[in-house]
């Protein structure tokens, strides 16, 4: 079990080098933990897990009931769903199947409505239907008012895309994967073989899949493909305080029209009301900042879509790049004469299809050459419970009994106890950082923002959680 | 659930006015009192404010040592103070709350409970400041805790926001822990703060205080670089700085509030109350800066002993009052505490806040067309309390509707 932030790298040529710990790489890796006669590097420039757009998205686990048709997106989107479901139910991910509702506020919208569930029917979803005003208000009582109808997606669920990253590298490094987080690729080549030269030194790989999200022109640039261009698509996002949940009960779709796509307003598992995102097309990899014109664009459209959102706090303001590529489908690519894969433009449907993805490269890696070998299942792991939907360890008495440390809590917002933290702190992929930290736990990711709880979680961060 | 636990009464929150209430209940027999504190330690805000202006005029505290007094004199009358334990929700019915803490959860059942929650100041993110979301950035509470009461490192240059007296505070508290105080930057057109005060920090310790000005965006990956501030006139700067406070614009923390179904005041956003700390619930009353965000902690402790009283009145048989009529303010006030009136009831002081600076204003008194009072204050700065007796209590009519609090 191998998880290293600096010093230099193993020498010894890797099976296989994925570059890029999004919840698209941490997949790949698992997949490829599966068999293990191979020796993997997962390379990492940020100095954790999911440091990407996998950390900063709307959180939705998609049915691809509105996929292009055909496409491999479409394919993997949906056998996704389906494996990350059941993987989800087995290592205690929160998913809730909330449904979504496409709501249609003008006459256009409602008659795109049809078309939209014509549209999931060939993408083999059929369990959609018309809503008129009466049952679409019964639903969603808290409304804003002029809305026309909508097109109920059951399947449509949420989860928490960042225990869903760190469950896949989790399991990955128990069965043998390194991790290299703090490790930038600066320049790639291939001659019988793959050379990275990285931020921390050379790393070789016989195989190499590039899973670098954002940076996966670049990378692919540098081993001689042309085949897309990275534009970052800023989505800001505003998460509203866990009074706000009871407003609304499913994902509030917009319709796409010509004009646009609008924006959702959807409940989190972990009990907040999100609205966003927006879509700004931008040249800057970096631009993950939230702007005030940003943030009054969406204010002015959730105020319709549910005016009592805004009487509520925001808890966070985030904003996350989309790796868009000018075409409506992924840009996987094997390239068998390099030994290498390509797993480019995953845009916001990612995360749904991380698991069908791991697969499909895992293929088209035995394509280029690669010998798997034999598969020995990995162990199942449990992730800590971040959802509201399910018994968080504040109300477990059963585990506070054993364990006193899980009734004393540290943030109150979030009812984040010691044990958690100090879980967290010891676990195979620990936090580097105070975010770190609040992405494993919540801890501090409440309505009070560390006016409470700051210092002391700070504290048991730095100095360790022993009583 | 768990067979509850019964006591007389349950005090949730040990800052002063929770434990001023306390104290009070035990010494007066009022029988098996507890108070019910989630953090380590009893006291409150208290607990982390080093500067002084604590206790009497007479025998001045600091912070800690005035929290520790309190904690004494509770424990001393006989009451019980449980750290660590967090009220988490209320049962259906009644004045009967759920918690839990090392010892497991517990439902505790009592015939009076007194909310004494306090309050906190709104985040960053409230408060909708855009840019990125870099280390660095914390409110007053979280920076005073981490320099007093952890010793911890908490940058080297920073940038306070607000020039209010927890401004100060905080700025304060930045020097203490060795670090530069870049600047105090301020949307208001001067500081909230005495005259000395503001002159020592400027000109004393070489604090620029940036007026008309607002922190438009933070920068930095990371760790914060610096704040972009736009001054009123359309000026734009970059403060490079490595540490960010957000001081005051305080709230009452009303979650329990909430989740009890307590009627909130729209203003205060805390549990609307009268003269007496009656909340809507029967058996649940209210005191501190829970009501009213925020007072001085010696006015929060002073209501909790009045709170105190009122829950003996109740515990002997006397009625639930009604809730009486609201009060409300109209701009530029923005709230009044307490928020409802009852004309044969006792008299109140009311506290206000304004959004902006009133010169020498009159508050007048309004119940739909009828003048019931006016009277005139001395000049009022935001985030400063402003103040009005209730000499026309005797002159509202109880079904006469709202009263309006206006400035003309």
């Amino acid at each position: 079990m191998t998880v290293t932030a600096d010093g230099p790298l193993p020498s010894t040529p890797y099976d296989v080098a994925i570059v890029g710990a999004g919840v698209v790489g941490c997949a790949i890796a698992r997949e490829l933990a599966r068999h293990p006669r191979l020796r993997i590097a997962l390379v990492e420039a940020q100095d954790d897990v999911g440091q990407g757009t996998s950390k900063a998205n709307t959180a939705i686990l998609h049915t691809g009931f509105d996929a292009a048709p055909g496409t491999l997106e479409a394919r993997l989107v949906r056998e996704g769903y389906a494996r990350l479901g059941a993987y989800a139910a087995e290592t205690g991910i929160p998913v809730e199947r909330v449904g979504a509702l496409l709501v249609a506020w003008d006459e256009e919208q409602l008659a795109a409505l049809p078309r939209l569930a014509e549209k999931a029917e060939r993408n083999a979803y059929p369990d959609t239907a018309l809503l008129g005003p009466a049952e679409l208000y019964a639903r969603e009582p808290h409304l804003g008012p002029g809305a026309l109808g909508a097109l109920h997606i059951p399947g449509e669920s949420i989860i928490c895309p960042w225990t869903t990253t760190l469950a896949y590298a989790t399991q990955a490094v128990r069965a043998g994967a390194d991790l290299h987080l703090n490790t930038a690729v600066r320049a790639a080549t291939w001659a019988d073989g793959h050379r990275l030269t990285t931020s921390r030194g050379t790393l070789r790989a016989r195989h190499l899949v590039n899973a670098a999200g954002l940076h996966a022109d670049t990378l692919d640039r540098a081993l001689g493909h042309e085949d897309f261009t990275v534009t970052p698509r800023r989505g800001q996002l505003l998460v509203h305080d866990k009074f706000a949940r009871p407003l609304v009960r499913h994902i509030l779709l917009p319709v796409p029209t010509a004009l646009g796509k609008g924006v959702l307003v959807a409940p989190t598992v972990y009990g907040n009301v999100l609205l966003g995102p927006t879509a700004e097309d931008l040249d800057d990899k970096r631009a993950t900042g939230s702007t005030a014109e940003g943030l009054a664009a969406l204010r002015d459209q959730g105020r319709r879509i549910l005016p009592a959102l805004l009487d509520e706090e925001v808890t966070a303001v985030y904003a996350g790049l989309r790796a868009a590529t000018g075409q409506e489908d992924y840009r996987i690519t094997a390239h068998p004469g390099q030994a290498y894969v390509t797993v480019g433009g995953i845009r916001s449907t990612g995360l749904t299809a991380s698991l069908a993805i791991a697969a499909h490269v895992a293929g088209l890696l035995a394509g280029t050459g690669l010998d798997l070998g034999p598969v020995r299942e990995p162990e199942p792991v449990a992730m800590p419970n971040l959802g509201e939907a399910f018994p968080r360890p504040y109300q477990r008495p059963d585990l506070i009994a054993a364990d006193p440390e899980y009734g004393t809590l540290v943030c109150h917002c979030e009812r984040v106890s010691r044990g958690e933290i100090r879980d967290a702190l010891a676990g195979p992929i620990p936090p580097r950082t105070l975010a770190g930290l609040r992405r494993r736990t919540r801890a501090g990711a409440g309505r009070c923002q560390g006016f409470y709880c700051g210092a002391a979680v700070r504290e048991l961060f730095e100095r360790g959680a022993r009583p | 659930m768990t067979a509850p636990r019964r006591v007389d009464v349950l005090v949730v929150g040990a800052g002063p006015a929770g434990l001023a209430a306390a104290a009070r209940l035990a010494a007066a027999g009022a029988g098996r009192v507890e108070v019910l504190e989630r953090e380590a330690e009893p006291g409150g805000v208290p607990r982390h404010c080093m500067h002084g202006g604590f206790g009497t005029w007479i025998r001045p505290l600091t912070g800690p040592a005035y929290a520790r007094r309190l904690t004494e004199a509770a424990e001393r009358a006989g009451a019980t103070v449980r750290t660590r334990v967090t009220a988490l929700d209320w049962a259906p019915t009644g004045p009967v709350l759920t918690t839990v803490g090392p010892g497991g959860p517990e439902t505790v059942e009592a015939r009076a409970v007194v909310l004494a929650t306090g309050a906190r100041e709104r985040p960053r993110t409230a408060r909708l400041v855009p840019g990125t979301r870099p280390a660095g950035v914390c409110t007053t509470g979280e920076l005073q805790q981490a320099v007093h009461l952890f010793g911890q490192h908490i940058g080297t240059r920073a940038v306070v926001v607000g020039a209010a007296d927890v401004g100060y505070a905080a700025a304060g508290t930045v020097r203490a822990a060795g670090a530069r105080v870049v600047a105090l930057v301020t949307e208001h057109p001067r500081a909230q703060t005495g005259r000395a005060r503001a002159q020592a920090a400027r000109l004393g310790h070489g604090i620029p205080l940036l007026t008309d000005t607002t922190v438009t965006e933070l920068l930095g990956h990371g760790r914060l670089s610096g704040v972009r501030v736009r001054h009123r006139d359309g000026r734009t700067a970059v403060l490079p700085c490595d540490t960010v406070v957000f001081t005051g614009d305080f709230v009452p923390d009303q979650e329990l509030a909430r989740r009890g179904g307590l009627t909130l005041d729209p203003g205060t956003r805390g549990p609307a109350v009268g003269a007496t700390p009656h909340t809507s619930r029967p058996g649940v009353f209210a005191a501190g800066n829970v009501l009213h965000a925020v007072e001085p902690a010696a006015a929060a402790a002073r209501e909790g002993v009045r709170a105190a009283g009122a829950v003996l009145d109740f515990l002997a048989g006397a009625p639930w009052p009604d809730p009486g009529v609201p009060v409300t303010v109209e701009a530029p006030l923005r709230w009044i505490a307490p928020n409802r009136v009852t004309p044969a009831g006792p008299p109140a002081r009311y506290v206000l806040r304004t959004e902006i600076t009133l010169p020498r204003p009159t508050l007048y008194v309004h119940q739909g067309a009828r003048l019931l009072h006016r009277e005139r204050r001395g000049t009022a700065l935001p985030d400063r309390t402003l103040t009005l007796t209730a000499r026309w209590h005797d002159r509202v009519d109880p079904d006469g509707g709202e009263v309006r609090v206006s400035t003309g």
